[in-house]
């Protein structure tokens, strides 16, 4: 049986971020902290 | 699942209140949905994976800071850090478009480097110094014609001008000057060129 050559679509509704992206975010979000002093906000990341 | 039951709004409130979970599922629950739209503008996995990336900082730095303005409307707001994330990409690339070489195609086929290698030069070189004596050895009145035509870029018009003789003497001067030029390689048996 002959192969069928179909176009790709662009569209799947499976896709996903890759999971180290996911985890770089949520460690991200755990070692952000903002302090405010006066009007001044200051991004402080924790090691 | 519990987290199913619990809306956006309130998810994003604990957030801000200091429950890192609440944002872990703020993202399972939307990944597909930002991650596809991102997809679907720039058919690109890295960089799809690089915006989604820069998306949700934008969204964890606003949270943290407490300027995230809760109307209900989370998605909404994502997808549109999202999109200008997108225009900021192709204003980028249409400035600096970058090409990645495949197997189909490379860059070198329609972009090649015309500059002359160090060899060349020193060729190119040589050869106008050796012109430049040869040309001493022509005639005044014909090397004053050339010089002015080859390297002073002048018109027949202000050469005839500025030497006081017609058009047509100033070309005739130019012809003779190149068939002696011709005549002087040629006696000398010399090669100019590579």
């Amino acid at each position: 049986m002959a192969k069928i050559y179909s176009k790709r679509t662009l569209v799947n509704k499976n896709l996903k971020p890759k999971k180290e992206v996911i985890s770089f975010l949520l460690n991200y979000s755990q070692a952000l902290n903002v302090v405010k002093i006066d009007d001044k906000s200051f991004e402080i990341i924790a090691n | 699942m519990a987290d199913l039951h619990i809306p956006d709004s309130l998810l994003v409130k604990n957030y801000v209140d200091g429950n890192e979970n609440a944002l872990s599922t703020l993202i399972k629950r939307h990944e597909s949905k930002i991650y596809g739209f991102i997809y679907s503008k720039i058919a690109d996995r890295d960089i799809s994976n690089d915006i989604f990336q820069d998306t949700f900082i934008k969204v964890i730095k606003t949270l943290k800071n407490n300027s995230y303005n809760e109307e209900g409307k989370f998605l909404p707001w994502v997808m549109r850090i999202s999109h200008n994330l997108i225009v900021d990409h192709f204003r980028k690339t249409k400035k600096m478009p970058m090409y990645r070489e495949t197997e189909e195609f490379s860059i070198f086929s329609i972009m090649s480097d015309d500059s002359l290698t160090i060899e060349s030069k020193m060729i190119c070189d040589q050869v106008e110094v050796d012109l430049k004596k040869l040309i001493q050895e022509l005639p005044d009145d014909q090397k004053e014609v050339l010089i002015m035509r080859m390297y002073q870029d002048m018109s027949f018009k202000e050469i005839s001008e500025i030497t006081g003789v017609s058009i047509n003497t100033a070309l005739g001067r130019m012809r003779y000057a190149l068939m002696n030029l011709r005549k002087i390689i040629d006696k000398h048996q010399i090669i100019l060129t590579n």
